[in-house]
């Protein structure tokens, strides 16, 4: 679609929810827009969400309200959260639900036909829509129809199979474009456009084994934080309560399991210990995230309380209604039946908590902006909305939400510069760009050195999940940081073990490998200066949280040396913090 | 038996215009492996049974949780996504193919995008009037409801097409995937606007009546879609039109 003038084009780069939202509303808004994806965006890892999507409508008069949704999730987040945005976001949930509705999500019904909603964690209302046990599927197939028909008519130029490698940014630090590489031949390329929205996800894949799908690598973000672009609270990782461990991934139990009835256990003097209920009477099995983690994290590593001594505890549905198993939680229970191959209607699973959701991302003002003008950001890859510790089912809502601002903004930045004429500058910035781009990939494809990425990755996501997950110290933080500049170290020495210049995964792994390794960097920086514990941090020798120096915004900015960190105030206009207590 | 070795032989090919070669690479076995770890195990220490050093082997994956239909495969014979193939199930030892139906990328990778594409041809979305708010949808029965999650769930995983018989280099079938979701958005009220349109996508050379009921499409669909009963629905639909007595 060269015809297109640059003005009236945007780059989205992922296709997951907040992707193809942001693509829908600038295809309504009479824009043309570049969609990137590593896998063709019906694959994104949307799909992987299975719970559902928190809307406040009330309809089991139970008094909720947007209001309450919007305290919830602040309180929830540790007050971390920029609260101007989080009150929109609330807002404009049920309307959501209704656009989706409309799309054909089959989402389940009353047996009136209304569509019915489940209780989640951190809240005690009914205010999560679900589809089946795939409602994330369910959602981003919706999209990914309303985005083929776009397709079809013109207005959307799909290129999947690519992947995001840097942003151009011009010598007025004014983003211009992309580079990205085909996956399969390998070429290097750039692409121009008036603006770009980054919706790559979270980067899980840090952590080495977590719950989310081998794409979240977070290196398109790591990219371009080490173009200039700046990164926030990257220490804010969500670790969630129930998986099943497994060498390749761990695999999500969902927290609607718990939302629909489910108990957490394990023995205690030869009898069930449901402490979850017992130490948090008020919310019991639906305690925050974190909260749960860290419970069974102490029932595990502190009690040594285990099932059978090991880093498990039971997550129980045997007692459940046969009709709540059937039409609410067959999906679920089918996942862990058939990675585990036992029968969770009669036996109790066995589950432990597991990297699970990226609360920091790249740096974006109210409207979406990175400190780069015409570069934005939606989704997991953002840092708003979650604070320090996201609420069960507000993830697929925050991608609706910043994709439509992030379209929004887009498309006012691009009207107010439609009288500008295009820079010489960019020109010059694409080819050097380019040019920089194709330099890494032979310099890798030459490189003869010693070290496997896959190895490096394994070492990386171990100390990652060992130090700077649900339990933080600072001399294990220490060495965390300095194992992971060894191994940027030994990265220098790498061997991709293939020099074809067709489909070399390998060499699209390493790449991403050297952005992840940045990226851990800033998340351990920032674990390590927060002196003070809040949401998913949580350090045992600042246990308690820390307004006055901490209420704040980590922003990291990349230097050669390592992450540069600041500290930038919390939106708290509308909700004075106070303590959390469930 | 305690197993502690498992052998795994892959059929690879470096690009579509070279021949395939098989390789066999010997593994140490842990309780819970799948065919994704076997695949991350040889990327660590790409080498075969005889000790040659070889290239890490290609594969479409993400989710790993039978959700996103990437990684689908002919592991021994038949058709799967890898990430939900256990060891244990597998008899010794595993051999790994790509697909067959859709145009060879490189090892296990093939290039899956005529389904998209079948996806486009039907016109497989709902007409809405925009994503403005304009209130709720049409009310739909929980019986309704249980029947089109049924059908959205279907991946595009290629498993239907791996294994229908009619899919072949000289024929131009659609494929069961694209049939089933003619059936969910006729089935939706909104949907059923454009219902005809679907229709006639399928009435032409390559449609619904290429079928040639093996039904192996409904034997190896990972998510059990009644694809034979939408194939039958979709026949009955299109003879009603033929006859004038579809509305739409």
């Amino acid at each position: 679609m060269s015809d297109v003038p640059i003005n009236k084009k945007v780059i989205i780069v992922g296709g997951g929810l907040a992707g193809l939202m942001a693509t829908i509303k600038l295809a309504e808004a009479g824009f043309h827009i570049d969609l990137f994806s590593i896998v063709p965006v019906k694959r994104s890892h949307s799909a992987c969400a299975q719970g559902g999507i928190n809307a406040s409508v009330n309809t089991k008069g139970e008094g909720d309200s947007a209001e309450i949704h919007f305290q919830e999730t602040i309180h929830g987040g540790d007050y971390l959260a920029n609260q101007t945005m989080v009150k929109g976001m609330c807002e404009k949930a049920p309307g959501y639900i209704d656009m989706l509705d409309r799309m054909g999500v089959p989402f389940n019904r009353t047996s009136e036909g209304f569509i019915d909603f489940r209780r989640f964690g951190g809240t005690k209302f009914h205010r999560t829509a679900f589809a089946g046990t795939t409602t994330g599927q369910q959602l981003l197939y919706a999209l990914d129809e309303q985005v083929r028909r776009f397709e079809v008519e013109g207005k959307v130029t799909k290129y999947e199979g690519w992947e995001f490698l840097s942003a151009v940014i011009d010598e007025g630090n004014v983003c211009r474009g992309i580079t990205a590489m085909n996956l399969t031949r390998m070429e290097v390329a750039s692409f121009r456009a008036g603006a770009v929205i980054l919706a790559t996800g979270g980067c899980g894949m840090i952590f080495g084994r977590s719950t989310n799908s081998t794409s979240c690598t977070g290196s398109a973000a790591g990219a371009v934080y080490q173009q200039g672009v700046w990164y926030a609270n990257g220490e804010f990782i969500q670790v969630h309560p129930t998986a099943i461990p497994g060498e390749d991934k761990n695999r999500l139990m969902s927290e609607s399991i718990r939302g629909d009835g489910g108990r957490v256990w394990t023995y205690k003097d030869g009898k069930p210990w449901y402490f979850l209920e017992e130490w948090y009477p008020n919310y019991g099995n639906l305690v925050p995230r974190d909260i749960a983690t860290r419970a069974i994290f102490k029932v595990c590593r502190e009690l040594k309380l285990g099932v059978d001594g090991k880093d498990m505890v039971y997550l129980d549905v045997s007692h459940l209604d046969k009709k709540v198993l059937e039409e609410r939680l067959k999906g679920v229970l089918e996942i862990y039946e058939k990675f585990v191959g036992a029968d969770p209607r009669k036996i109790p699973m066995k589950v432990f908590p597991s990297v699970h959701y990226t609360m920091g991302g790249i740096y974006i003002d109210q409207k979406h902006m990175t400190n780069v003008p015409g570069l934005l950001a939606a989704g997991e890859a953002d840092y708003q909305y979650h604070g320090a510790n996201r609420l069960g089912a507000n993830s697929l809502l925050s991608c609706f939400y910043g994709g439509e601002l992030s379209a929004k903004t887009a498309g006012e930045y691009l009207k107010a510069k439609e009288k500008e004429a295009p820079a010489a500058a960019a020109s010059r910035a694409f080819d050097a760009e380019a040019k920089r781009q194709r330099e890494i990939n032979e310099k890798f494809l030459n490189a003869r050195g010693k070290e496997n990425p896959f190895i490096l990755w394994e070492e990386l996501g171990n100390v990652m999940t060992e130090n700077v997950t649900v339990v933080r110290f600072n001399d294990k933080l220490k060495k965390a940081e300095e194992k992971i500049i060894e191994l940027e170290a030994r990265f220098k020495d790498i061997n991709v073990s293939d020099m074809t210049t067709w489909t070399n995964q390998p060499l699209v792994f390493a790449r991403e490998l050297g952005n992840m390794l940045v990226l851990a960097r800033v998340i351990t920086r920032g674990a390590l200066l927060r002196d003070e514990s809040r949401g998913a941090h949580y350090k045992p020798d600042f246990p308690n949280r820390n307004d006055e120096k901490f209420l704040k915004t980590t922003v990291a900015q990349y230097t050669p040396d390592g992450p540069k960190i600041w500290y930038e105030d919390v939106d708290t206009s509308l909700i004075k913090p106070k303590a959390r207590v469930y | 038996m305690i197993k502690d070795k498992i052998t795994i032989k892959i059929k690879r090919q470096d690009t579509p215009q070279l021949k395939p070669r098989w390789e066999t690479f010997v593994l140490k076995y842990r309780p819970g492996m799948n065919v994704i770890t076997c695949l991350m195990d040889i990327r660590k220490n790409p080498r075969t049974v005889d000790g040659i050093k070889t290239t890490p082997v290609k594969w479409e994956q993400n989710c790993l949780e039978e959700v996103c239909g990437s990684c689908t495969m002919v592991i021994n014979g038949k058709v799967e996504q890898a990430c939900s193939a256990l060891v244990d199930h597998l008899e010794d030892p595993i051999t790994i193919e790509p697909m067959t139906k859709f145009p060879l990328v490189c090892d296990l990778v093939v290039d899956r995008s005529r389904m998209f594409e079948a996806l486009k041809q039907v016109k497989a979305w709902i007409p809405i009037d925009g994503t403005y708010d304009l209130g709720p949808g049409p009310k739909i029965y929980p019986e309704e409801q249980q029947d089109m999650y049924a059908f959205s769930k279907c991946m595009t995983c290629g498993c239907c097409l791996e294994a229908c018989p009619q899919i072949n280099s000289h024929s131009p079938f659609i494929g069961a995937a694209a049939i089933g979701q003619v059936k969910l958005f006729n089935a939706h009220p909104t949907g059923h606007e454009n219902a005809g349109e679907r229709l006639e996508a399928l009435m032409t050379s390559g449609g619904a009546q290429d079928c040639g009921n093996a039904q192996n499409c409904v034997e190896v669909c990972p998510h059990k879609i009644p694809l034979t009963t939408s194939i039958a629905e979709i026949n009955r639909q299109i003879t009603r039109k033929l006859f004038g007595l579809f509305k739409k």
